[in-house]
C-alpha cells in the first residue's frame, strides 16, 4: 500500500465549549517514528482516541490505512497496536495469561500464541515474572507487559500514549531502544505521544507540537532546530569563581552576542563556535574553566518557547 | 466474542463472589427440604396431588414458599454477576486495552451477558434439581410428567427473571463509573421491586385512587388498582407467574369482577393443564423478557458510542 498510514483532515473534537482538538491535519507515512508533543491537555490523547475509533470526531475525517475508524474499527485495530496512557491488566491473571487472552481476542491460534507470548516475554525481559499475577507487577513491569501486548498482534503501526510516564531513567532508555528496534528491524511505524522531549528527539524522525488542540509546529528535528531565530551557538562555562573581569573580557570577544552569569555558570551566546577562545579568556583573567559545554538549540527550547507563555498564564 | 465469554464464565465460577451464590443455593435447598418435611408429616397428602410442585409452592407457617425465596433472593445472584461488569474494566484500565483489540464493542457486552446468563442458569438448574432430587429421595417416587413440564416452565421463567436483574445490574455498570454506586443503585431497585412496590407504593396509590372502600364494587376496584400498580414490579410478575405455573389449582391471575367470581363459584374446582397455566402467565413472561430486552437496548446505545479514555 502506498498511501499514508494515518491521515486526518480538519479533525476536531469539542466537549461542550472546550475545543480539545481543532482542525488538525496529520499525516503519518509508513516507517516513520512520529513524535506527538505537547503539554497535558493539549489534545494528544483525544487525537489518539479518534485515530482508534474510541471516540467520535466532532468534525473532520480520519483515515487509518484507508479505513474510517468510526465505521470500521476492527479493520483498524487489526493492524494498529495501542498502548494507553495508563495501561491496565487483569490483576488476578498472570502476565502470560493476560497476553494469551489478548492473543485469543486477536484470533491467534492457541499453539501459535503460546510460542509468540513466550518470545515477547523474553523481548520485554519479563520471562521470570511471566507466571506471577500482574497485581504484583511494578509500574515499569506493567509498561513492559503493555508493550508485549501491543506487539502480540504483529502490528503495522504502534500508537504509544506517553509511554515514558512513570518510568525510571533506565526504563526510559530501554523503552527507547525497543522503539528504535521496532522501527528499524521490524519496520513498524510508531506514533509516540510524549512530553519527555529529550527522548523523543532521539528516536523520532518527525515531530509535531500540539498546543491547545492545534498543531503549532511540525517537521523533522533538523528543520525545527534550524529554523529558530537567534540561532548559532550557546556555550555554558562552569568556572571556579565568577569575576567581573572575566565577564567583561568574554563580552569583548568577537562574535559574542550575549554573556550572563548564574552563580558559577556563565552562558555565552555567539554566532560562531568560540569554545576554545572562551576557555583561554577565562584562564587569562584568573579563573579556571571547570567545564565548557556547548548547547545546541534543543527541542526543549523550542518547546518551551511555545509553552512558557501558557504556563505563565496558568 | 467466544474468547470473552469463556474468560468471563471462568471468572464468574472462580470468583469468591460465587460462594455467595453457592450459599444461596444451599439455603434454598434446605428451605425446600424443610417445607417438604412438613408437608409429608402433615399426612394430608393424597397420591394424586402434585407433591413435587408443592415443595415449591407451600409455605410452612414460618417459611414462605421456595418460589418466594427465588423471587426475593434470586435477583441478588443476577446483581452480583453484573454490577461491576463494565465499570471494573474501566477502573482497572483494561477496557481501553480490550477495545483496542479487533473485536466489536457489542462483543464485550454480549460476551459478558451470556457468561452471566449461563452462570445463573447453572445455578438455578442446580438448585431446582437438588430440591427435586432430595424430594424424590424423601418420598420415594418420581415426579409425574406434568410436574416435570411445570417445573421446566418454572425454570425457564426463573432464568428470564434473573436475566432481567443481570441486565439491570450491567446497565448500572455502564452508567455508573463507580462499582459501589452501581451496586447500591441495583440493590435499591431490588428492594423497590421485591418489597416496597407491593407493600407500600401500590397500596398507597390505590388508596389515593379509590379513597372509600365501602361497597363491594369499590373493594374490587381497589384490589384491581393495587394489583395492576404492583405489576410494575418484575418481582410481582414473577411471583404471580410462578404461582400459576407451579400450582394447577390457580385458574386465573388477577382480581375477579363480581359477576365472574359468581361464575367461578359455580364451576367445580378442577386443576387446569400445564398448557393452560402457561397461557395464563404468557403475558407475565413477555413483560419481564421485554423489560430485560429494553434495558439491554439502553445499555447498548450508551456503551456503543461512548468515549473510552484510559
Amino acid at each position: 500500500m502506498t498511501g499514508p498510514l494515518v491521515e486526518t483532515h480538519g479533525l476536531s473534537k469539542h466537549y461542550g465549549n472546550l475545543r480539545a482538538v481543532e482542525g488538525l491535519d496529520l499525516r503519518l507515512e509508513e516507517g516513520e517514528v512520529y513524535g506527538f508533543l505537547g503539554p497535558n491537555g493539549s489534545g494528544k490523547s483525544t487525537t489518539i482516541l479518534m485515530i482508534l475509533g474510541l471516540t467520535e470526531p466532532t468534525a473532520g475525517t480520519v483515515s487509518v490505512m484507508g479505513h474510517d475508524p468510526t465505521r470500521n474499527p476492527t479493520a483498524v485495530k487489526r493492524q494498529v497496536g495501542y498502548l494507553p496512557e495508563s495501561v491496565g491488566f487483569y490483576g488476578d491473571l498472570t502476565g502470560r495469561q493476560n497476553l494469551l487472552y489478548t492473543a485469543e481476542l486477536n484470533g491467534i491460534k492457541r499453539r501459535e500464541a503460546e510460542g509468540r507470548v513466550a518470545g515477547l516475554l523474553d523481548t520485554v525481559q519479563l520471562h521470570d515474572a511471566a507466571n506471577q499475577q500482574v497485581a504484583h507487577y511494578s509500574r515499569g513491569m506493567r509498561q513492559r507487559l503493555g508493550l508485549a501486548d501491543v506487539l502480540l498482534k504483529d502490528p503495522r503501526l504502534v500508537i504509544l500514549d506517553d509511554p515514558t510516564l512513570g518510568l525510571d531513567p533506565a526504563g526510559i532508555q530501554w523503552l527507547l531502544r525497543l522503539i528504535e528496534q521496532m522501527a528499524h528491524d521490524q519496520n513498524i511505524s510508531v506514533f509516540l505521544s510524549s512530553h519527555a522531549l529529550e527522548d523523543v528527539q532521539r528516536v523520532c524522525s518527525r515531530v509535531g507540537i500540539m498546543s491547545q488542540g492545534k498543531m503549532v509546529l511540525e517537521g523533522t528535528i533538523e528543520q525545527l532546530t534550524a529554523g529558530q531565530e537567534g540561532g548559532g551557538f550557546e556555550v555554558q562555562v562552569e568556572v571556579d569563581v565568577t569575576t567581573d573581569a572575566v565577564l567583561t573580557a568574554l563580552r569583548a570577544l568577537p562574535s559574542v552576542t550575549r554573556c550572563e552569569a548564574t552563580g558559577r555558570v556563565i552562558s555565552v551566546a555567539s554566532t560562531e563556535d568560540v569554545r576554545a577562545r572562551i576557555a583561554e579568556t577565562v584562564l587569562a583573567n584568573g579563573a579556571t574553566p571547570l567545564e565548557v559545554r556547548s548547547r545546541n538549540r534543543t527541542l526543549e527550547e523550542i518547546y518551551l518557547r511555545y509553552f512558557q507563555p501558557e504556563e505563565a498564564r496558568a | 466474542m467466544t474468547a470473552i465469554f469463556w474468560k468471563e464464565l471462568g471468572d464468574h465460577l472462580g470468583r469468591r463472589r460465587f460462594l455467595l451464590t453457592l450459599f444461596l443455593i444451599v439455603v434454598g435447598v434446605l428451605w425446600g427440604l424443610f417445607i417438604l418435611a412438613r408437608e409429608v408429616d402433615g399426612s394430608s397428602v393424597t397420591s394424586n396431588e402434585f407433591l413435587f410442585l408443592r415443595t415449591f409452592t407451600s409455605s410452612s407457617g414460618v417459611l414462605p414458599p421456595v418460589l418466594f425465596y427465588i423471587g426475593f433472593f434470586g435477583p441478588l445472584i443476577g446483581i452480583a454477576l453484573g454490577f461491576d461488569a463494565i465499570n471494573s474494566e474501566r477502573a482497572q484500565g483494561t477496557l481501553s486495552r480490550l477495545l483496542a483489540q479487533p473485536i466489536h464493542r457489542d462483543d464485550v457486552f454480549n460476551g459478558k451477558f451470556l457468561a452471566g446468563l449461563v452462570t445463573l442458569t447453572i445455578v438455578l438448574v442446580a438448585m431446582i434439581l437438588a430440591i427435586v432430587g432430595l424430594a424424590m429421595f424423601v418420598m420415594g417416587y418420581s415426579p409425574r410428567s406434568e410436574e416435570v413440564v411445570r417445573l421446566f416452565g418454572f425454570g425457564v421463567l426463573s432464568v428470564v427473571y434473573l436475566a432481567f436483574w443481570l441486565a439491570l445490574a450491567m446497565t448500572c455498570s455502564i452508567f455508573f463509573r463507580n462499582a459501589v454506586t452501581s451496586a447500591l443503585v441495583s440493590l435499591g431497585l431490588w428492594l423497590l421491586s421485591t418489597f416496597l412496590i407491593a407493600l407500600l407504593v401500590a397500596p398507597a396509590l390505590a388508596d389515593l385512587i379509590v379513597p372509600a372502600i365501602e361497597t363491594a364494587q369499590q373493594k374490587v376496584d381497589h384490589a384491581n388498582w393495587q394489583l395492576w400498580l404492583s405489576r410494575i414490579s418484575p418481582s410481582q410478575l414473577f411471583n404471580e407467574a410462578a404461582q400459576t405455573l407451579l400450582n394447577p389449582d390457580v385458574r386465573f391471575t388477577g382480581v375477579l369482577g363480581l359477576e365472574r367470581a359468581a361464575q367461578f363459584d359455580r364451576l367445580e374446582a378442577t386443576p387446569i393443564s400445564a398448557s393452560q397455566s402457561l397461557q395464563l402467565v404468557w403475558p407475565h413472561i413477555t413483560v419481564v423478557f421485554s423489560l430485560a430486552a429494553s434495558l439491554i437496548a439502553v445499555s447498548y446505545t450508551k456503551f456503543m458510542r461512548e468515549e473510552i479514555r484510559s
